[in-house]
């Protein structure tokens, strides 16, 4: 069976979608030359007219891709760092994502925002290694975080297809993996469809992003001594409440792992809902970076402040007792 | 003109008794720049506004009935009540909104003429108003540097009425803007954005050369607001302009000065026409029904979303 890796299938759906639909275009920094890897190649199948490298101006080619939405076009904008979500807060949140309400529904913004390279954990220090999803998910941006490379094929399809802005997180860690699959399985992933990873009936672990296989290995190595349910969400917003409720209420416990950081974070919306819908029968666990991390520069400061497989076990540990 | 002078005073007057939630920023005195420039443009021709905006979308064709009844909060309005005046939309005549952020339209409106070279539309101009305080907006910069770039047609208009909010230009802005606009590779001109013959005159040049493919214009019209930058400068006494100045300003207003050059019965006609035009908008808004509560979060996504209720 023929290897995907993350990277490529995000420039498989890219280019998949760009042959689909001529409305598609990519925009970004250095996205004729594919320095992230995942526009490679593009502008020479596509030419630099749809494959167009913007000036260093983030806000400003942000605000050009709704304008261009709303006249009729499907622009994919790369971000070559997750951080300059930053900058660029107010173009997506108080002016793509407002423009449908707003108008009444005049019109929509179909504009895909592409943020590789997310939760750096490579020493990329302070201003480079955020994961900050939570906060659109907490204005109401959809947005998908996918765990793997043919969820990477599937969700960046259906958020260019989406008629709504919506952002796709690849999360470094992941940025180097691979999965065998054929590519007549590759199809599109619905936004708000939680995958069951690994099914279990002691406890439910919800897991975003890279943690997904992180949680998939504690889960297999705890195979003796606990049945672990392992669902990734793939979508933190909208969230698949329904996949995610009916495992929570059959286990009755729930143990959260995400990477953002820990004050109204995802996980803290998980841990919120769960209490107040799913019939918890002991506290949740939830594990995710501190409250207002900086990643330091050096490694072992960076990874002290990541959650990981070791917490995660512990967290599992824990709500069983 | 007169349309927007009488919408406006009637906004005004329904903003200060209250019936006009929010408040409006009046364009009262700068009526002449977007009556001029909207007379060089089609109908396919897009614009982006300011939160002064009421002027601009008249002028593009906005049906002023809907236009009120979207400040009224009625499910008739332009946005269907969802907009208010400071996002006032129509979509379908070009009008890209009013937008509550000073500069935002600006790259919005770039973004609209590189869709349509895109689709092979490259007559289609696209207009990005903005007052004299965006010229030290960021996002205005990279828009003037990105439509040159990329020879785009966009009309730049900047409306300098000479106060951002109650700072004044010269308090706020290094150098002149035509000067500034020009070391972006705009073709920049300055006009007497007080006199609507002289900005349609240099509008109709520069719209012109934009649909040529001559790349981006930049107009500066220099004007200025007979009223507060907001009806809650009513409320608060807010004064930072000399009553000399205004009065001064007032001997200008661009409204007197086209009447001077029409009929007194060319004049005395606009004139019914428009009363008739506000007295049919009042009816039509003030009987419009508003929306059901329950249908508040609507439109907030195309595509579906089963948005949790907050409480």
């Amino acid at each position: 069976m023929p290897s995907l890796s993350y990277v490529a299938a995000v420039n498989r759906a890219l280019r998949d979608e760009m042959a689909r639909d001529e409305r598609v275009c990519v925009l970004g920094e250095d996205v004729s030359q594919g320095i992230t890897g995942l526009t490679k190649g593009l502008a020479a199948v596509y030419g630099t007219d749809r494959v167009v490298d913007m000036p260093l101006s983030e806000q400003a080619f942000t605000s050009l891709a709704t304008g261009a939405a709303i006249a009729g076009q499907r622009p994919v904008v790369e971000f070559q760092i997750p951080s300059l979500l930053y900058l660029v807060f107010e173009q997506i949140a108080n002016q793509a994502h407002k423009f449908s309400l707003m108008t009444g529904g005049q019109a929509a913004v179909p504009v895909t925002y592409l943020f590789p390279g997310s939760g750096s954990r490579s020493g990329m220090a302070g201003q480079h290694s955020d994961h900050p999803y939570s906060l659109l998910a907490h204005v109401g941006i959809k947005t998908a975080v996918p765990s793997t490379p043919s969820d990477a094929y599937g969700l960046l399809l259906s958020a260019i297809r989406e008629p709504d802005p919506v952002a796709v997180f690849a999360p470094t860690l992941l940025m180097g993996a691979s999965e065998e699959i054929d590519d007549d399985d590759l199809e599109a992933v619905p936004l708000g469809s939680a995958r069951v990873c690994r099914e279990g009936t002691d406890v439910t672990v919800v897991a975003v992003g890279h943690l997904v296989p992180v949680a998939l290995q504690v889960a297999e190595g705890m195979a003796g001594e606990a049945s672990v349910e392992v669902i990734d969400p793939r979508t933190v917003y909208p969230v698949d409440w329904e996949t995610l409720g009916k495992s929570i209420t059959r286990t009755g416990r729930l143990v959260v792992i995400d990477d953002s950081n820990r004050m109204c974070g995802f996980g803290a919306e998980i841990v919120a809902t769960a209490v107040e819908e799913f019939g918890l029968t002991v506290p949740p666990v939830r594990l995710s970076r501190p409250d207002g991390a900086v990643i330091p520069y050096a490694l072992n400061l960076d990874h002290a402040l990541l959650p990981d497989g070791r917490g995660l076990a512990g967290a599992i540990r824990a709500v069983l007792r | 003109m007169r349309l927007i002078r009488e919408f406006e005073e009637h906004c005004l007057e329904k903003a200060l008794a209250g019936t006009i939630v929010g408040g409006i920023h009046p364009y009262i005195g700068q009526e002449a720049v977007a009556v001029g420039v909207s007379a060089c443009l089609r109908a396919d021709d897009v614009i982006t506004s300011t939160h002064r905006g009421h002027g601009h979308v008249l002028a593009k064709g906005a049906d002023p009935a809907r236009a009120l009844a979207e400040l009224y909060g009625a499910s008739t309005g332009l946005n269907r009540g969802r907009g208010g005046s400071m996002h006032a939309a129509d979509v379908s005549l070009g009008i890209y909104g009013a937008n509550g952020i000073v500069g935002a339209g600006a790259p919005i409106a770039v973004g609209a003429a590189w869709a349509a070279r895109r689709a092979g539309r490259d007559d289609r101009v696209a207009v990005a108003f903005f007052g004299d305080g965006a010229l030290s907006q960021g996002v205005v910069l990279e828009a003037f540097n990105m439509a040159a770039l990329w020879s785009l047609p966009v009309l730049f208009v900047c409306e300098n009425n000479g106060y951002a909010t109650s700072l004044p230009v010269d308090r706020g802005l290094a150098g002149d803007p035509v000067t500034r606009a020009a070391g972006f590779g705009l073709t920049a001109e300055a006009v007497d954005g007080m006199d609507v013959e002289a900005v349609a005159e240099a509008a109709g040049r520069a719209v012109d050369a934009c649909r040529a493919g001559a790349g981006p214009h930049f107009l500066e019209c220099a004007t200025y607001r007979f009223h507060g930058h907001h009806t809650v400068e009513h409320l608060m006494g807010t004064k930072y302009r000399d009553d000399d100045e205004v009065a001064g300003a007032w001997s200008r207003d661009p409204l007197t000065r086209q009447r001077d050059r029409l009929t007194p019965e060319a004049a005395a006609e606009v004139d019914t026409e428009i009363a008739v035009l506000i007295a049919e908008a009042e009816a039509f808004a003030s009987s419009s029904p508003g929306s059901d509560p329950g249908d508040a979060l609507d439109y907030l996504y195309a595509g579906l979303v089963p948005a949790r209720p907050g409480a």
